[in-house]
């Protein structure tokens, strides 16, 4: 019945639009998917989930403790789902949804996962789609929970008719938002005392990266999502993580609905960055190589330099567990910068 | 259709063979110093306005000192420089390679199927340059960085081949009202197939969706130089054509009777026009409107023979695209608008004050 009040609730989310996680523009594997998530996904700011064991709403420890109520859609939100006893047949229809999955020990109740989960290699990996969701051939798998980044009504409510519960975990824009989605996983998967150990590793982890980098203060960098430039700005996701390291971002000064702005070129030849990371070199999209030739491009301070780094475009993008990788490999990237403190 | 108001202005036009008459002389001097004027002023404001903060005096100074036997200095930084000469002015010059392109083939189709709405975007051109720079980038690789051209290119010829062999097979040939219908039901299959193309390989929406709301090209000189050879055998096949396109506004039946055959004469330049838009659409993506709105003003504001309307559509045509790219650049800075959105946005108030204009004068 809660799955009634969805769509009033997703109406309201969008209004609050924010900025989500990574990725309308990067994600190479899934931009659409993300699009799609971006839009309801916010509102993060406002509940990011100061304390983390208050996420879900788990009313019973280990794997005891269902049926189980957990919070659906963005951080925050009210709606809930509830999961009657321990799922053993999951969908998983986000990659990043895949990934916690697995790193929390629910991995063999998963019994199919979208086309863009690509991680880990032991994923049951289907053609089903998490962009373009169809519900008949999800059913087909007689799932007992989906697991979706797109809160899609129309496949919410096809699903709730089959009495299949759908749990919506869409694009996060913050850290606390990861970790927030990591419980409520667990909660529903029975696995809430690994979840909260993942948590709390990736939390030291992240800690450890950032202690250990040289604090970059003043360095600025670009983010290239795209060659046609588009970038994030400090207030999404992947902005934070760089704050962390003190880079800062010439992207603040475009104004942007949710920060992912296009930006001029000649703007970014004379903001002059000190380091360039490339979200997408993966598709033939662009090279440390082919940045260096660009037309004026050799004027810029990480062309000089040569600091021009790739980013994996799937750690880049999700909002997994491997948001940890992400930290430490910018933490390996910002070590290498020759103007570190200058 | 046929009544539109375009083919009603073009047939009360001067007879096309006679030449003009000398009282025009002095109106056509006013005609091409205001188009120049205008053209000169936009590429200035062009070289001018950007996120990149280089004074006008600098800039002159630059454009100035580049010229042989003039010695001056400017004192841009050799960043600046870079900026200016390698990403700013090459823009500059596309965008105003794009609009002339654009324009004097929304002119020249506009005249040759007698039809005030013809442009590439109803005649299935712009859907089949957009399947074809759809499946370069979904392919990716070395074929998403090189091949867009080319697929746009072939993907606009096919889809302008199928308009004319089903217009002419339905038609006759004769009819222009079949042929602009055929393009309707060729766009919306081509239009199809993108979406198709676009979905199914959803991890390169972005850049799709990129190049489908038109950007003038980051690529410094080099699209210029790739586009230049298509786009200078368009501008002058389609000058050489500009009186028959007055005979052919009487009629078929009267354009024959010169013995000029009209089916060839509209062969010739729906595959020219269709060469040089599909060379600028390659670069510079989906940039509508300009092709409709500008030869239209120039029809409302200085008459609709052909031999001044190609023309002064291409220098107004080049001036619009500079605008708006100007615009496209500067009224969200550091970030950018998709240009074919400023064209929409401007382009679709000015035209309607133009026609409101256009309709008290006559």
């Amino acid at each position: 019945m809660q799955l009634g009040s969805v769509p009033t609730r997703s109406a309201a989310l969008v209004l609050q639009l924010t900025g989500g996680f990574s990725v309308a523009y990067s994600s190479a594997r899934r931009p659409a998917a993300v699009v799609g998530a971006l839009l309801l996904a916010v509102a993060l700011a406002a509940c990011g989930s100061s304390d983390s064991q208050t996420a879900p709403d788990a009313t019973g420890e280990a794997s005891g403790g269902f049926p189980v109520q957990v919070v659906t859609g963005a951080v925050g939100s009210d709606s809930t789902i509830t999961i009657e006893q321990k799922p053993d047949a999951i969908i998983s229809l986000s990659p990043s949804a895949t990934e916690t999955l697995f790193a929390i020990g629910a991995g063999d109740q998963v019994i199919a996962v979208d086309d863009q989960s690509s991680y880990p290699a032991e994923a049951p990996r289907t053609n089903l789609s998490g962009y373009q969701p169809n519900v008949e051939a999800i059913l087909n798998y007689s799932p007992d929970l989906v697991v979706t980044a797109t809160p899609d009504d129309t496949t919410i409510s096809g699903l709730s008719k089959a009495g299949v519960p759908t749990l919506v975990l869409p694009a996060v824009s913050d850290f606390d938002g990861v970790y927030n989605e990591i419980e409520r996983l667990g909660a529903a998967t029975g696995h809430v005392e690994s979840s909260n150990e993942l948590v709390s590793d990736m939390r030291a982890r992240i800690d450890q990266a950032v202690s250990a980098a040289p604090q970059a203060v003043g360095v600025t960098y670009f983010h290239e999502l795209d060659p046609s430039l588009y970038t994030v700005t400090s207030e999404s996701f992947i902005g934070q993580v760089y704050g962390l390291f003190g880079l800062v971002n010439i992207a603040d000064a475009a104004p942007s609905g949710g920060g992912y702005p296009q930006l001029s070129e000649e703007f970014v030849v004379e903001a002059n960055p000190d380091v360039i990371f490339l979200a997408d070199a993966a598709f033939g999209g662009a090279s440390p190589e082919e940045v260096a030739q660009r037309p004026g491009w050799s004027q810029i301070t990480a062309v000089e330099l040569n600091q021009i780094f790739v980013l994996d475009p799937d750690i880049s993008s999700r909002w997994g567990p491997r948001v940890v990788d992400f930290v430490e490999n910018i933490g390996a990237d910002v070590s290498q910068l020759s103007l570190v403190a200058a | 259709m046929t009544s539109s108001p375009t083919t009603r202005s073009a047939s009360s036009a001067e007879p096309v063979a006679a030449p003009a008459p000398v009282p025009g002389r002095r109106r056509q001097v006013v005609r091409w110093v205001s188009a120049l004027g205008v053209l000169a002023a936009s590429l200035l404001i062009g070289a001018f306005v950007g996120p990149a903060g280089l004074s006008p005096k600098d800039i002159l100074l630059e454009l100035a000192g580049s010229l042989p036997f003039v010695d001056v200095q400017s004192s841009l930084t050799a960043q600046q420089q870079a900026i200016f000469w390698q990403i700013r002015l090459p823009r500059v010059v596309l965008g105003a390679i794009v609009g002339a392109t654009l324009a004097v083939s929304g002119a020249a189709y506009q005249g040759v199927f007698r039809n005030p709405l013809a442009d590439p975007y109803l005649l299935g051109v712009s859907a089949g340059a957009g399947l074809g720079a759809t499946i370069a980038i979904t392919q990716g690789g070395s074929i998403g960085h090189f091949g867009v051209p080319i697929f746009a290119f072939v993907g606009g010829i096919v889809a302008v081949g199928a308009t004319y062999a089903l217009g002419a097979t339905v038609g006759g040939g004769q009819s222009s009202t079949v042929i602009v219908l055929a393009g309707v039901a060729v766009a919306a299959f081509f239009s199809a197939a993108q979406t198709f193309v676009q979905q199914w390989f959803d991890d390169s929406l972005q850049a799709v969706y990129s190049w489908l709301l038109g950007r003038l090209s980051t690529n410094g000189w080099t699209d210029i130089r790739v586009i230049l050879p298509y786009v200078l055998v368009s501008w002058v096949v389609l000058f050489l054509y500009r009186r028959i396109l007055d005979v052919l506004a009487v009629g078929d039946v009267e354009t024959a009777s010169l013995g000029i055959d009209p089916a060839r004469v509209r062969l010739i330049v729906v595959l020219t026009a269709t060469l040089g838009t599909t060379a600028v659409v390659a670069v510079s993506g989906l940039i509508g409107f300009v092709g409709i709105i500008i030869p239209h003003a120039v029809r409302l504001v200085f008459g609709a023979s052909h031999r001044i309307l190609l023309p002064l559509s291409m220098a107004f045509g080049a001036a619009f695209l500079v605008l708006t790219d100007a615009a496209a650049r500067t009224l969200v800075a550091p970030a950018e608008l998709p240009i074919g959105v400023v064209t929409a946005f401007l382009g679709a108030p000015f035209f309607l004050f133009v026609l409101r204009r256009g309709r008290v004068i006559s």
